[in-house]
């Protein structure tokens, strides 16, 4: 009776933690890694939903075109972060949960980089009915983020917005039933210059946003190469 | 199988105790900083600091003190609009909190009231219920 619970017990932890392993790996395989194991290279995460256009065309779909307006009124574009890197996330102005927390993750990776204009950070609202362009404005000013070319806060159709979050691999819906009215994930994504996911972390954990902080000069170090190459 | 059962019955025995023992020992030691934690932190900050100019912090808040006995139906019934916190004007919907009790409510305020450089008068429950009787907000427990 006993060897048989806890043979079963035993598949079942094995299997979850092979199930755990597995959806980790899917995020990040470096989640439990520290400094010392630092990857030299960040892998390639997202989805393959369009079609291959040849055999050796194997990686995820790049993040489609898209056209956002940020605090300043500015269209921002794909072109906006040409040659760079740069962290998104999806919150709203009103949001009472995971937001303010959040945000407060976000700034400490934005304070982290405020030296290198080569990262940028972008912020979407999934408001866009409440959150104005006056109002995103004054949201990243209080936040005391005073240059908009370095960290947009943009609004677009809820449409948009929500399949951007899917192409960066974070959830946001509408949700009545929620605090705040809209259902979201607190992950940043990390995009390199090719418009690829590199990072998917959960901002709601600091040990999470320390990867982030130390993924980003991986990904510089990768960029740089890549130009120096393209020069040569 | 005769000490699996022995065993069974002495869990769900220990779970009794616990159970009827939580009745008269809550655990309620510390309630108030735990309360913080689970519904204020998020936004005021693990050390009340708030975040920069978009959330007031509510460690050494003047505003803690000047508003004392408003602060109850503020937790129970949120605010909006704007407000002055140690010479920073801020502007932010604070939510509402109809799931916790007048004396859940106390603890929580007792807590912010003493720590982080405030030093402020405590609640009684009863205290408490009274204030929050201006909002219609006592649950009376």
């Amino acid at each position: 009776m006993t060897t048989l619970f806890s043979n079963r017990f035993g598949h079942l932890l094995a299997a979850t933690v092979t199930g755990l392993g597995l959806l980790l790996g899917g995020c990040s395989p470096s989640a439990s890694d520290n400094a010392a194991t630092q990857p030299d290279r960040l892998p390639v995460l997202g989805f393959k939903t369009a079609e291959p256009t040849s055999p050796a065309d194997t990686l995820p779909d790049r993040i489609p075109a898209f056209r956002l307006t940020n605090q300043d009124n500015q269209v921002i574009t794909n072109q906006t972060f040409a040659g760079k890197v740069y962290v998104t996330d999806f919150f709203f102005a009103t949001c009472p949960s995971i937001c303010p927390k959040m945000q407060s993750e976000l700034l400490r990776v934005y304070k982290a980089f405020d030296q290198n204009p080569n990262v940028l950070f972008l912020s979407h609202t999934i408001d866009p009915a409440h959150d104005s362009i006056p109002v995103l404005r004054d949201y990243a000013e209080r936040l005391g983020i005073q240059d908009a070319a370095r960290w947009h806060f943009a609004t677009a159709p809820h449409d948009t917005i929500f399949a951007l979050a899917r192409a960066y691999m974070t959830g946001a819906e509408v949700d009545r039933t929620v605090q705040g009215g809209f259902a979201h994930s607190g992950t940043f994504a990390l995009v390199d210059s090719q418009r690829r996911v590199r990072g998917v972390y959960d901002g709601m954990v600091p040990a999470e946003v320390d990867r982030l902080i130390q993924d980003i000069p991986v990904l510089l170090k990768e960029e740089a190469a890549g130009r120096q190459t393209a020069t040569r | 199988m005769r000490a699996a059962s022995i065993l069974r019955a002495a869990a769900v025995g220990a779970a009794l105790l616990t159970v009827g023992l939580s009745g008269c020992f809550t655990e309620r030691q510390n309630e108030g900083a735990k309360l913080y934690a689970n519904h204020c932190a998020s936004c005021h900050g693990d050390q009340g600091q708030g975040l920069e100019r978009l959330i007031p912090g509510v460690a050494a808040a003047d505003y803690v003190a000047l508003h004392r006995a408003e602060l109850p139906c503020l937790v129970r019934k949120g605010m909006k609009g704007p407000l002055v916190v140690n010479g920073i004007e801020y502007n932010q919907v604070m939510p509402g909190h109809e799931d916790l009790t007048d004396s859940q409510i106390t603890n929580l305020l007792n807590f912010v009231q003493t720590t982080w450089g405030n030093h402020n008068q405590p609640y009684t429950i009863r205290e408490t219920s009274e204030l929050l009787g201006r909002c219609n907000g006592s649950d009376g427990q």
